[in-house]
């Protein structure tokens, strides 16, 4: 094996770390296992008393080479990696994966399966918006929304785990469907839990959202214009809360999502700038009563009759070097998949462009002039989960 | 506009830069040489009718039969709702290209997990390092002849194989088997109190 050739450094951590020092301020680091950063993510924080100069992101830490394993595995093998890659949402990780398989393969998925697959997904946006939001509360000090949000996800947790038997990671979609129809009775459940769940969001906004300490803790905290939300490529609610409206679901519809009537909420600086830290929260409690919304027409809607896997050969081999694309709206934004088909049964490419990794990229700029405390809450309200920054 | 329409008012400004559409049945995408990308970037940003003001997705694939390596650009504007797709070959000994980070600054941390994962270099970068893997470390994972270095700062990358040493039931069975007769045969019918035998005939039990 011919040896490769090594790119010269520019620049290492550490002489970053070095350059900060000899510039006189305080170097500090926030991270890797702190509270607030959702998971492994260190702030080289460069303070100058409580207000920071900069908070650099080194991220890393959770990094499981997921695009080198799809390389590695089949099509179908790939599916329970995905899950991995963003925890929270493993629902929609999934779908990203099997909507990209799919279009290489040229299938198109049964219509229950794809309203199964809908009532799935709303399903996990609603639970990884309940943990993002409980969270952010707890981080910045009201610990009492976080187990409300948690009760609620419980229920969630125990209608998925009838849906697929897993609470956290589901691989339940298939290339091609589903791997199980619903169980008996889950709609009526779902039923019941929607009824429960649209009054709990009223409460919920009324004990956080607008509440007084909340509003004047994240107003105009770290607001993002809609300008530079693009230039960062921030995607999902943390774009909208900046005005942009676009939602993947609305505007490159895919699956039954055309036959929604919902709204892609977006910021409008109600009780301060648009695009500050209390419009992203807003964005995702708005969210969660809009999957409300397409939960209920799923169930007035889907097929009573319907296979939920279309035909799919066993072993998939596609023609070497055909690729795909599929972006999807996950919890945390688009998501997008670019596969490269491989001459075997599994994929040459597999590039998983997340969210979060590029939300991770502003907080940098963003962090210039904040205080300590502010940057927990900005960090929360980005809403970023570290699997899915490193992959 | 459809992505024939952006090719052709591509084509229009750079000629024969910009190579032809392909594929022509899925997402098809344009090569264009190395040297010429922030400029073309930089027009399809500029450029009030085609108004790239995103940068989707960076990406990057490796052809050692090719012995090339292509960087793969994802555009996407808000303002038009279109897309479209770029491709650019480098040398696969020395992959260097001009960084774009001048034109979108998410092409920052999309080109420092290239340069991480792949080895590529982005000329002008303004902070090109290593993002998912440790600065010293060796190698490039996503590069398809990429071999793991078995140990960083004395931290083994490598794990033991659990099963090794496992043996099947039935195996298991038969040597135990075999042991015990090879004893009997050994000692003959006279002091059949071996520890040996005893703890073989014991396990026999227990597996029975």
């Amino acid at each position: 094996m011919k040896p490769l050739e090594i790119p010269t450094m520019d620049m290492t951590s550490k002489e970053v770390m070095r350059r900060i020092e000899i510039s006189g301020d305080m170097l500090l680091n926030m991270g890797p296992q702190h509270p607030s950063t959702h998971g492994v993510i260190n702030f080289l924080v460069q303070t100058d008393g409580e207000v920071m100069k900069r908070a650099i992101p080194e991220v890393g830490y959770l990094h499981r080479s997921l695009e080198k394993i799809g390389e590695r595995c089949t099509y179908n093998g790939y599916m329970p990696y995905t899950d991995r890659v963003d925890y929270i949402t493993a629902m929609c990780a999934n779908q990203g994966w099997a909507m990209a398989v799919e279009r290489l393969l040229g299938i198109t998925v049964p219509k229950r399966a794809e309203y199964c697959r809908t009532i799935a997904c709303e399903l996990n946006r609603i639970s990884s918006h309940l943990v993002s939001a409980g969270t952010m509360a707890m981080d910045i000090g009201a610990v009492t929304p976080f187990p409300y949000a948690l009760r609620e996800r419980e229920y969630i947790n125990d209608l998925l785990e009838e849906l697929c038997g897993a609470r956290l990671t589901y691989n339940y979609l298939r290339i091609g469907g589903v791997a199980f129809d619903l169980p008996s009775n889950f709609e009526e459940k779902l039923g019941t839990f929607l009824d429960h769940f649209e009054k709990i969001l009223v409460e919920f906004n009324r004990l956080i959202t607008y509440n007084e300490i909340f509003i004047k803790r994240l107003a105009h905290l770290a607001p993002i214009p809609a300008a530079m939300a693009i230039d960062y490529c921030l995607v999902g609610p943390n774009l909208r809360a900046s005005g942009v409206q676009f939602d993947v679901r609305k505007d490159l519809p895919y699956s039954v999502y055309p036959e929604f009537q919902f709204d892609a909420p977006v910021g409008k600086g109600e009780v301060g700038t648009v695009g500050d830290s209390w419009d992203r929260f807003w964005c995702r409690c708005e969210e969660m009563r809009q999957s409300c919304r397409i939960l209920r027409q799923c169930l007035a809607q889907i097929p009573k009759e319907g296979g939920t896997m279309a035909k799919v050969p066993r072993k998939i081999k596609l023609p070497e070097g055909t690729e795909a694309y599929s972006r999807i709206e996950s919890a945390r934004g688009d998501m997008q998949y670019y596969v490269i088909a491989g001459a075997g049964e599994n994929a040459y490419r597999v590039k998983i462009r997340t969210g979060s990794f590029t939300a991770m990229g502003i907080i940098d700029v963003l962090s210039r002039g904040l205080m300590i405390a502010d940057l927990v809450a900005l960090i929360a309200s980005l809403d970023v989960v570290a699997p899915e920054i490193d992959r | 506009m459809t992505f024939e329409e952006i090719h052709q008012r591509l084509a229009g400004k750079f000629g024969a830069a910009i190579g032809p559409l392909a594929p022509a049945n899925k997402d098809s995408f344009a090569v264009v040489p190395a040297a010429e990308i922030v400029a073309i970037c930089r027009h399809l940003k500029d450029d009030p009718d085609l108004a790239f003001d995103c940068l989707m997705n960076l990406s990057s694939v490796d052809w050692p039969k090719k012995n090339q390596i292509e960087i793969v650009y994802h555009f996407w504007s808000y303002a038009k709702r279109h897309s479209f797709i770029l491709k650019v070959a480098l040398d696969r000994a020395a992959p260097a290209i001009a960084s774009v980070e001048s034109v979108w600054k998410a092409a920052d941390w999309l080109e420092r997990e290239q340069f991480d994962l792949m080895g590529v270099q982005f000329d002008g970068h303004p902070d090109l390092r290593r993002i998912m893997m440790p600065d010293d470390w060796v190698g490039f994972p996503l590069r398809k002849d990429y071999k793991e270095q078995p140990s960083w700062h004395n931290i083994t990358t490598t794990r033991e194989n659990s099963l090794e040493g496992y043996v099947r039931l039935d195996e298991f069975r038969k040597k135990v088997a075999e042991a015990a007769s090879a004893t009997a045969q050994a000692s003959g019918a006279a002091a059949p109190t071996a520890p040996d035998k005893d703890a073989a005939a014991a396990k026999k039990e227990v597996l029975q």
